[in-house]
């Protein structure tokens, strides 16, 4: 290749970008099985925002109470508005038992009951008997969970000798002929660039929940891996369902786990009344998230906030007893103390919803190949591209996922892709890559380290997320939209003006957190333009103009592609109502009440 | 006399760049912070910003932010959840290893100091080569080994009693803090293991679904595997998780001493 950079070559079977609790379980499974597997991660593993994963990973396993796979997915299906897919909401709940199960003969060190069994806790929107009673459905490790998940499965992939490539950036997908050949990744320790080939690539780069100004996310949440497959033509899905968590500490935007509200805290306003059950009789503080934030937001906007600003909530745990406190949820009572100063055994927390999850992502089937519409509008696969995790849309969380189901989708399609993998990369297909391979993402690359205008990329980063913050929030209107996207037309043409001061190869962070606000703003503006197309109110997407859900016009997925000049474009997909066995029935749609 | 020649780049320019960005600040701060680009041929220096604590969030990785994003882009450190559970942005502050992010501006006193962590090589600024550590972690083979296979159904059964064994240990977040606050790992760091990866031997040690402790034990037992920790617990005093590495290390000792002698 001719270039000014030097470029290494490596060969797998399979590469993994991303090594968080998806990636890495993909790795483990594909390392296990002894293909060549390289793992490319931008942190070390244990870094991966899993590791922030607190209340539980969901599974059927009825060690606190009767239980049944149906019932969950009758939950999710429900938690997701109905636009979660039925056979894939099936897979992964039918999978739940058997994925956690193995996870703790893995090692991870669940909590237990008098039995000795996996301890489970309440969790929102999750019920027995299709919507009869709180189901205790949530598998814990006190509320540290995705730590212990997420060591678990570094270890695991120690222990069968997967191959790391740790704190490599990647830039771009090698796409040749439609179909992806492997990945550009930049070595941030030595400066240098590398060039996988690869049979399969799989993209578990997770999230980007830095697109908005206050969020639960880490900092290294720039959703990567969906920026390159819109730069590669493709498109992504449902991007208009964003998440936002009830309880982000206030300020702070810190999580604290809904298994707070699990364990039996509940949220307050500036009377002093518990206001969840006007608006969930049923489920209370245990309502889905999308609904609780909105009830939340409701209160401050009926000037019932608290604080001299009335502008945020309180979370109740006091009367839960020192005892509980500290046995299943000493990690949030630590961040309570370090980041508002409150003694949980005491006071409440100041609270306010906070972006925290994307349902939209990739499309992928339940195998975790990646989709695309081929040209007569029907769905087909991208070959040698998979995903997994927050990046991929599956989708089994619709239009509103519920907690816990986020760390068992992690593990569920991380392994069925490993297993899909490891059928595809038999057949042996990889393609050497041509000399010109990877051009374009050194192009893209030096674009930016070469960048010399006038903007510092911290500006144009906080003039998205302020704009994602007002204009694209818990609720939505079209003018408020429109006036969004157009704001963010502004930032992504000061694009071409930003101007990165380091000019080193080495450990060069101010480049790296420019192409990752490239990244950001092109999810940003699809993000942005998904929601001001869907006039409708489904799930988190909950817009003031069209309040009520459509299933005639908008039972249907959002699949948005990135034009080369800036422009978004939107064609859709069907929702899988059917299922994928005859062992559960389609849940019709109806009313969704909690 | 004995001469020794010191090591490329450990000689530190005090003097580095001045920023001052706390014009009209009631409440001024300064921030003294070890610069080091392997890109140019100069040695590493401190470089110094004065800031208003008015503007700017209370935990010193909040500074280190504003700086990169106000001031000087350049400045290089690692970070991610800013929750302290991921355990990326760990350095010497205040000549204490800690978490950057959950290190509260307020607690200290004067001149706010800001170092990689110490004894370890220098990437670039505030990042520390770390790869050496990882590798040690990996040697004590930190997965569950058990002899028996799971049950066909359901999980290993583990008391509550048994699992409350491991409070206290799974939760490191593997930030090195304590290592890298150790004398011994300092001078002896090649072999000795270190407070976080001997924590986590013990965490699988004393895991009763694991059946391998007798040999792991073995693996560890050695004049600088384990050895090497004289009970000077500055691991246990720097744990930004409030973990206690010593404890953990002077169990792994007794079990060896009461293995021997039984």
């Amino acid at each position: 290749m001719k270039s000014k950079y030097q470029i290494i070559d490596h060969e797998h079977d399979v590469i993994v970008v991303g090594a968080g609790g998806a990636g890495l379980r993909a790795t483990m499974g594909l390392a296990e099985a002894g293909l060549k597997t390289a793992n490319l991660t931008k942190v070390f593993p244990t870094r991966s925002h899993t590791v922030a994963a607190q209340g539980g990973v969901s599974a059927a396993l009825g060690n606190m109470g009767e239980d049944d796979w149906r019932w969950h997915m009758y939950d999710t299906v429900k938690g997701s508005d109905w636009l979660g897919d039925q056979d894939a909401i099936e897979y992964m709940c039918r999978e739940a038992a058997d994925a956690i199960i193995e996870l703790e003969h893995y090692g991870v060190p669940f909590s237990r009951t008098e039995e000795g069994k996996i301890y489970q806790r309440a969790f929102g929107g999750m019920t027995t008997h299709f919507g009869q009673e709180q189901a205790m459905r949530t598998c814990a490790a006190a509320d540290r969970t995705g730590h212990a998940i997420l060591h678990t499965l570094y270890q695991q992939s120690l222990r069968h000798n997967a191959e790391f490539y740790i704190e490599y950036f990647v830039l771009d997908l090698i796409m040749e002929n439609g179909a992806c050949r492997g990945v550009l990744a930049w070595c941030l320790d030595d400066g240098t660039l590398h060039r996988f080939n690869a049979s399969i690539t799989i993209m578990a780069t997770g999230g980007y929940g830095r697109a908005y100004f206050s969020c639960t996310s880490a900092h290294t949440c720039t959703g990567d891996g969906n920026a390159m497959v819109l730069r590669a033509g493709l498109p992504l899905q449902d991007m208009e369902f964003v998440q936002f968590h009830p309880t982000g500490i206030y300020g702070a935007g810190t999580l604290i786990t809904e298994g707070a509200r699990g364990e039996g805290g509940f949220l307050t306003n500036a009377e002093g009344e518990r206001f969840m059950p006007r608006y969930a009789p049923n489920a209370k503080d245990l309502a889905s998230r999308d609904v609780v934030s909105r009830s939340m937001t409701m209160e401050i906007r009926g000037g019932r906030g608290c604080g001299e600003e009335k502008d945020h909530l309180l979370l109740h745990l006091e009367h839960l007893g020192a005892d509980v406190l500290e046995e299943r949820l000493p990690g949030i009572s630590e961040s309570a103390m370090i980041f508002a100063g409150v003694d949980v055994t005491r006071d409440p927390i100041p609270v306010l919803p906070t972006v925290h999850y994307n349902m939209g992502g990739i499309p992928t089937n339940h195998h975790g190949e990646v989709i695309d519409l081929d040209g007569s509008g029907d769905d087909g696969l991208v070959p040698g591209l998979m995903a997994v995790g927050e990046s991929a849309c599956v989708s089994v969380h619709g239009a509103n996922r519920l907690g816990s189901n986020s760390l068992l989708d992690l593990v569920v399609f991380g392994r069925a892709a490993a297993r899909r993998a490891i059928e595809l990369a038999k057949e042996g297909d990889r393609q050497p890559l041509s000399a010109e391979s990877g051009e374009q993402a050194i192009a893209h690359f030096d674009r930016y380290r070469q960048a010399s205008g006038d903007t510092p990329t911290s500006v144009l980063r906080l003039k998205m997320q302020r704009i994602m913050q007002n204009n694209c929030a818990v609720f939505r209107n079209g003018e408020i939209l429109s006036e969004g996207f157009k704001q963010l037309i502004d930032v992504w043409q000061g694009m071409d003006d930003i101007r990165v001061t380091d000019r080193g190869m080495e450990w060069n962070t101010d480049l790296v957190e420019t192409l990752e606000l490239d990244n950001l703003i092109r999810q940003a503006m699809v993000t942005l333009h998904s929601a001001l197309n869907r006039e409708e109110s489904r799930g988190a997407h909950a817009r003031e103009d069209f309040p009520d859900r459509d299933d005639d016009k908008w039972m249907k997925h959002s699949l948005v592609w990135f034009e080369s000049d800036g422009v978004p474009r939107l064609q859709y997909r069907p929702v899988h109502l059917e299922t994928l066995t005859d062992e559960v029935e389609t849940i019709a749609p109806k009313a969704r009440v909690y | 006399m004995v001469e020794f020649t010191l090591p490329p780049n450990s000689v530190i320019n005090k003097k580095g760049k001045h920023f001052d960005a706390s014009e009209g600040a009631v409440r001024k701060k300064e921030f003294r912070i070890y610069r080091w680009d392997p890109a140019d041929e100069n040695n590493p220096r401190i470089d110094t910003y004065t800031l208003d604590l008015d503007q700017c969030g209370p935990m010193v990785l909040d500074v280190l932010i504003k700086i990169k994003d106000e001031i000087d882009p350049t400045l290089t450190f690692r970070r991610s959840c800013r929750e302290g559970i991921c355990g990326s942005c760990a350095m010497n502050i205040d000549g204490t290893n800690t978490l950057a992010c959950t290190k509260p501006i307020d607690e200290i006193k004067s001149v706010v100091k800001i170092y990689p962590l110490p004894h370890m090589n220098i990437v670039k600024d505030l990042v520390a080569e770390m790869t050496h550590f990882y590798q040690q972690y990996a040697s004590v083979e930190p997965w569950l080994k058990s002899d028996s296979p799971p049950p066909e159904q359901g999980e290993r059964l583990q008391s509550k009693a048994e699992r409350a064994l491991l409070d206290g240990l799974y939760e490191c977040i593997l930030c090195g803090s304590c290592s890298m606050s150790c004398p011994s790992y300092w001078w002896n760091g090649e072999q000795y293991l270190g407070p976080a990866v001997l924590m986590q031997a013990y965490r699988w040690i004393v895991d009763s679904r694991d059946d391998a402790a007798k040999k792991r034990l073995e693996e560890l037992n050695g004049t600088f595997r384990l050895y090497r920790c004289h009970t000077i617990m500055n691991c246990t005093r720097t744990c930004p998780k409030g973990l206690n590495p010593g404890r953990a290390i002077a169990e792994i000792k007794k079990m060896l001493a009461t293995q021997k002698s039984g």
